[in-house]
């Protein structure tokens, strides 16, 4: 049986359970990642931070959350 | 004398850029960052690990108010991968300033021109400033400045083989036609590397590996700080004619 406040969403290529109903705002303070230190993308769309608190996100959503490390 | 150094409208201090990977921890890269003397420096953009809440950022190392971040595209194989990638880089925290790099092969990470001339066009298009990574055909350096790029970027020899500065003729000729900056980006192994980058008259380098490989990361970031200043330094003032025979440093008059 599925669970119907839970829903499942890829995050950074794995399974991940999120409440349903939970924004990217949400997403990012349980995962205590800071908002200015990284850039999230849903399904191949880049998502402007100030759209946080109003994209909810959905069973098998594609969230990519990305940050700057050392590279040459 | 004062001899600036400018990329897209902004004044830097250093002619050196240089990267953030292969180090042993982020203390090491701030402390070699620090040494060189850089005010740009590369950075990738990967995904964050999820699983480790504590694992240190580079952003808690390097301030990014005093650093300049250049977001980088290593590691994309397709026009799309890179432009993606610098997509997110600018919305992360603004940076319109980006150092692109397509990679054509695995095994020499030589640069797919076809797509990075593609991508140039795109991102010259959506305002990025575009810094790129090349080879060394002076047509298609032309090309890469015709279609917006902020400066041209050639390989002295592959990434991370630390082999030099294996092109000189090409990369003069390079620096001769262009009217945006020319950086060497890949090459340098050691100092004199880098002095004989600037001794060429590029207006800045960029190295890595260098530094991150040296026994002593930190002496060798703070060598390549005085190397290219002192390939600079000898552009600038002019190297004197080369000789076939001996010309005597004391006066041969007057001779006891």
């Amino acid at each position: 049986m599925n669970n119907l406040n839970v829903a499942k969403i890829q995050l950074n290529g794995d399974s991940y359970e999120i409440n349903r109903g939970t924004n990217i705002n949400e997403l990012l303070n349980k995962l205590q990642i800071h908002t200015n230190k990284v850039a999230v993308e849903v399904n191949g769309e880049i998502v402007e931070k100030n759209k946080y608190p109003n994209l909810i996100l959905n069973n098998d959503d594609k969230v990519e959350i990305v940050h700057f490390i050392g590279g040459g | 004398m004062k001899d600036t150094f400018i990329i897209a409208n902004k004044k830097f201090n250093s002619r050196l850029i240089v990267g953030t990977g292969k180090y042993k921890n982020f203390e090491e890269t701030a402390e070699a960052v620090k040494a060189s003397g850089a005010d740009i420096v590369t950075v990738a953009v990967r995904r964050v690990n999820i699983l480790d809440k504590n694992q240190p950022l580079l952003m808690d190392y390097l301030d990014s108010k005093t650093i300049t971040y250049l977001p980088n595209t290593a590691g994309c194989y397709s026009s799309e991968e890179a432009l993606r990638t610098l997509r997110l880089a600018r919305e992360m925290g603004g940076w319109r300033l980006v150092k692109l790099e397509v990679l054509g092969d695995k095994k020499t990470l030589y640069p797919n021109m076809i797509e990075t001339i593609k991508s140039t066009e795109v991102l010259v298009k959506e305002g990025f400033e575009v810094m790129v990574y090349c080879t060394d055909d002076p047509t298609i350096t032309k090309k890469l400045e015709d279609v917006g790029a902020c400066a041209i970027m050639p390989l002295g020899s592959p990434i991370g083989s630390g082999i030099g500065i294996q092109n000189k003729k090409k990369i003069s000729i390079i620096k001769e036609q262009s009217s945006v900056p020319v950086i060497v980006d890949a090459g340098v192994g050691t100092a004199s590397d880098a002095t004989i980058a600037m001794e060429l008259g590029c207006d800045g380098v960029l190295l890595n590996t260098a530094i991150a490989e040296a026994k002593r990361p930190i002496l060798m970031a703070e060598s390549m700080k005085f190397a290219v200043l002192s390939g600079r330094k000898a552009f600038l003032a002019g190297r004197m004619k080369k000789r076939k025979f001996a010309s005597a440093s004391s006066p041969e008059e007057n001779l006891i």
